[in-house]
C-alpha cells in the first residue's frame, strides 16, 4: 500500500497571509513515509504559520498541500485529522480544566472504534507512564514537560499517519528536552509515526531527523539530509553551539550573511 | 392564641421558602443558559429570557385548548425540540456569519432579537397574559398543614433532574466533554479535529432546550406574556453572582435571588416593601465587591 516513491506529505509553493502580511512566501517541501523531517528557523521565520496552513487551521492564499496523493489545502481541521494528519501545537495548548484522561480521550474525537481507542490509550500511557499516574488530575496542574507529553500523547490518539510537532522543546530544560526527543524517536521507530518537526533548537532536532529544511522570513533557504545540514558551516555557525543569550545577535548576523543565495 | 399564631407563621414561612426556591429554579435555569453560551462562545445572549418566554408560548400554543389542544405531555417535548432547533439555527444562520465581529455587536444583536421575539410571540399567540393549561394547575398537596402547590414542587424536582442530567452529559459523554474542551481552549479543540462551530451551535441548541424547560416551569406557576422574558435580567444577575463561568454557580445564584425576594419582602420594615425588588441587585453588588469573580469563580484563566 505504501508507495515508497510518493511522499506522505507534499507542500508546493504555499503562500499564507495575516491580513496584508505575507508570512509564508512560496514554501515547497516533502515528508516521506517513516521519516522525521525537521524545519529549522529562528523566531518569526514562519514555522508555526507553515504548520497551521498544512493542518487546515489557516487557509493558504496559493499553493497546494497534498496528503497521500490528495489535495487538502483549505479543508477544515476536523476533515484533515480524519485523513490522518494531526498537529501538536506550539505551547502545548492542553485543555486545562479537563483531566489528563479526558484530554487524551479528546485526541480520539474523530474516531469511534472503541477497541482500537482503548489499545492506543494503553500505548500512550506506556510511552508516558507519568500521564497514567496523573490521569485523574486536571491537566492545568501538570508541569510544562508533562503538559508537552500530554500534548504529544493526545495527538497520538488520533492514530495519525503523520504528526506535525511545533517546537516541543519550547520552555523545557535540556534534560526534559532530551527525554521528550528520545520518546519522539521511539514513536517514530516503534509506532511508525511519520513526523514533521519544527524547531528553533537545531542541535536536538537534527539529532533525531532524517532530513531538514532551514526557513527564514517565510522562505526555505536550505534543504538537505540532517547529517549534511548538521555538518554545514552556516548551520553550525548560526544554529548549533551558540548559547541562548548570543541567540539574538546570532540571528541578526544570519540575516546579513545569506551565503546560500 | 399566641402558640397557634406562631405555628401558623412557621407554616407560612415554609411556603415562602418553597415558593422562593421554585422562582429561584427558574432564574437558575435561565442563568444556566446564559453561562453555557458564554462559556462556549464568549457571547452573552441577552435574549435568553426571551427564549424562555418563547419556550413557554410554544408549549402553550401546542397544548392550550384555544390553540392546538395537544396533550400537555406531548406539548412539552415539542416545545423543547422547537427551542432547540431555534437555538441551533440562530447560531448557524446568524452568529456564525458574525465571527470576528466585536462582542458588543453580538450583544446588541441578541438584544434586538429579544425585541423581535417579544413582537413575534405577541403577534402569534397573545399580547395579554395567558395561563398555560397544565394537568396539575391549582392542585395542592397538604403536608400536615403546610399546603404546597404541585407546580412549585414539580419545578424543584424537574430542576434537580435537569441539573443531574446536564452534569452527567457534561462530565460523562464525549459530546459534553468536547463542549467543555472547546470552551477551555478553542484552538486546541480545532487541532484535535473537534468541529468547534458545530459544537457551538449545539450548545445554543442545548440552551434553547433548557430555556424551554424554564419557560414551561415558569408558566406553570402563573400566566405568561411576551414581556415575561425581561426577568432574564434577574437571571443575568444570578449568573454574575455565581461567577458567570460556572454552571453550578448559575443555579446557586438563581436560588439565592429566588429566596432573597420573598424574604426581603417579608422582613422589610414597614414602608420599605419595595426593597424586595432591588434585593437581587443589592446582593449582586455585595457579591461582586467581596468576590469580584463571583461565588464560584474558576481560577484557571481561559485560553481562546
Ligand atoms: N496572528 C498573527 N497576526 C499577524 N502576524 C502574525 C501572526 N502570527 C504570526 N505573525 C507573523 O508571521 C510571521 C511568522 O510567525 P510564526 O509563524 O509564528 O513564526 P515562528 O513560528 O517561526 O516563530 C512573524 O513575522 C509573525 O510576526
Ligand atoms: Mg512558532
Amino acid at each position: 500500500m505504501t508507495d515508497k516513491n510518493s511522499p506522505v506529505l507534499r507542500v508546493d509553493n504555499l503562500e499564507s497571509y495575516y491580513g496584508p502580511i505575507m508570512a509564508i512566501r512560496g514554501v515547497s517541501l516533502e515528508v516521506r513515509e517513516g521519516q522525521i523531517v525537521t524545519v529549522l528557523g529562528a523566531n518569526g521565520a514562519g514555522k508555526t504559520t507553515l504548520l497551521k496552513t498544512i493542518s487546515g487551521v489557516m487557509d493558504p492564499e496559493k499553493g497546494t498541500v497534498v496528503l497521500e496523493n490528495e489535495q487538502i489545502q483549505g479543508e477544515e481541521p476536523d476533515r484533515i485529522v480524519n485523513r490522518g494528519m494531526v498537529h501538536v501545537p506550539e505551547g502545548r495548548e492542553i485543555f486545562p480544566l479537563l483531566t489528563v484522561a479526558e484530554n487524551i480521550a479528546m485526541g480520539a474525537y474523530t474516531r469511534s472504534d472503541q477497541q482500537d481507542i482503548n489499545r492506543d490509550t494503553e500505548m500512550v500511557y506506556s510511552y508516558f507512564p507519568i500521564l497514567k499516574e496523573r490521569m485523574s488530575q486536571a491537566a492545568g496542574t501538570l508541569s510544562g514537560g508533562q503538559q508537552q507529553m500530554l500534548a504529544i500523547g493526545r495527538g497520538l490518539m488520533a492514530s495519525p499517519r503523520i504528526m506535525l510537532l511545533d517546537e516541543p522543546s519550547l520552555g523545557l530544560s535540556p534534560l526534559l528536552t532530551e527525554e521528550i526527543f528520545a520518546i519522539i524517536r521511539r514513536l517514530n521507530e516503534e509506532q511508525k509515526v511519520t513526523m514533521m518537526l519544527v524547531e528553533q533548537n537545531a542541535a536536538v532536532a537534527l539529532g533525531v531527523a532524517d532530513y531538514g529544511y532551514v526557513m527564514e522570513l517565510g522562505r526555505i533557504v536550505m534543504a538537505d539530509d540532517a547529517a549534511t545540514l548538521a555538518a554545514s558551516k552556516d548551520v553550525q555557525e548560526f544554529y548549533l553551539g551558540i548559547s541562548q543569550d548570543e541567540n539574538q545577535r546570532g540571528q541578526r548576523r544570519w540575516k546579513q550573511r545569506k551565503t546560500w543565495r | 392564641m399566641p402558640g397557634a399564631e406562631l405555628g401558623g407563621k412557621r407554616l407560612d414561612f415554609v411556603q415562602l421558602i418553597v415558593s422562593g426556591l421554585a422562582n429561584g429554579c427558574v432564574y437558575g435555569l435561565i442563568a444556566l443558559g446564559f453561562v453555557m453560551i458564554y462559556k462556549a462562545t464568549e457571547a452573552v445572549n441577552f435574549a435568553q429570557g426571551d427564549f424562555m418566554m418563547l419556550g413557554a408560548f410554544f408549549c402553550l400554543g401546542f397544548t392550550n385548548a384555544d390553540f392546538m389542544g395537544l396533550n400537555f405531555w406531548l406539548a412539552v417535548p415539542l416545545a423543547m425540540i422547537f427551542m432547540g432547533i431555534l437555538g441551533y439555527v440562530f447560531d448557524w444562520g446568524v452568529l456564525r456569519h458574525m465571527s470576528g465581529q466585536s462582542q458588543t455587536s453580538i450583544v446588541i444583536l441578541t438584544i434586538a432579537v429579544g425585541f423581535i421575539l417579544r413582537f413575534v410571540a405577541g403577534t402569534v399567540w397573545s399580547h395579554e397574559p395567558v395561563s398555560l393549561e397544565t394537568p396539575f394547575a391549582g392542585v395542592n398537596l397538604d403536608f400536615g398543614g403546610v399546603v404546597l402547590g404541585v407546580n412549585e414542587l414539580l419545578i424543584i424536582v424537574v430542576t434537580i433532574i435537569l441539573t443531574v442530567a446536564l452534569f452527567v452529559f457534561f462530565s460523562r459523554t464525549k459530546l459534553g466533554i468536547a463542549m467543555q474542551a472547546a470552551s477551555q481552549n478553542q484552538l486546541a479543540a480545532y487541532y484535535m479535529g473537534v468541529p468547534v462551530k458545530r459544537i457551538q451551535s449545539l450548545v445554543w441548541a442545548l440552551s434553547g432546550v433548557v430555556a424551554a424547560v424554564a419557560g414551561i416551569l415558569f408558566a406553570s406557576k402563573g400566566a405568561i406574556d411576551p414581556s415575561s422574558g425581561l426577568l432574564g435580567i434577574k437571571a443575568f444577575a444570578a449568573a454574575a453572582i455565581g461567577g458567570f463561568g460556572s454552571l453550578p454557580g448559575a443555579l446557586v445564584g438563581g436560588l439565592i435571588i429566588g429566596l432573597i425576594e420573598p424574604l426581603a419582602a417579608r422582613f422589610a420594615p414597614d414602608g420599605f416593601a419595595g426593597v424586595a425588588r432591588i434585593a437581587p441587585y443589592a446582593i449582586l453588588i455585595i457579591v461582586l465587591i467581596f468576590r469580584p469573580g463571583g461565588l464560584f469563580s474558576q481560577t484557571q484563566k481561559k485560553k481562546v
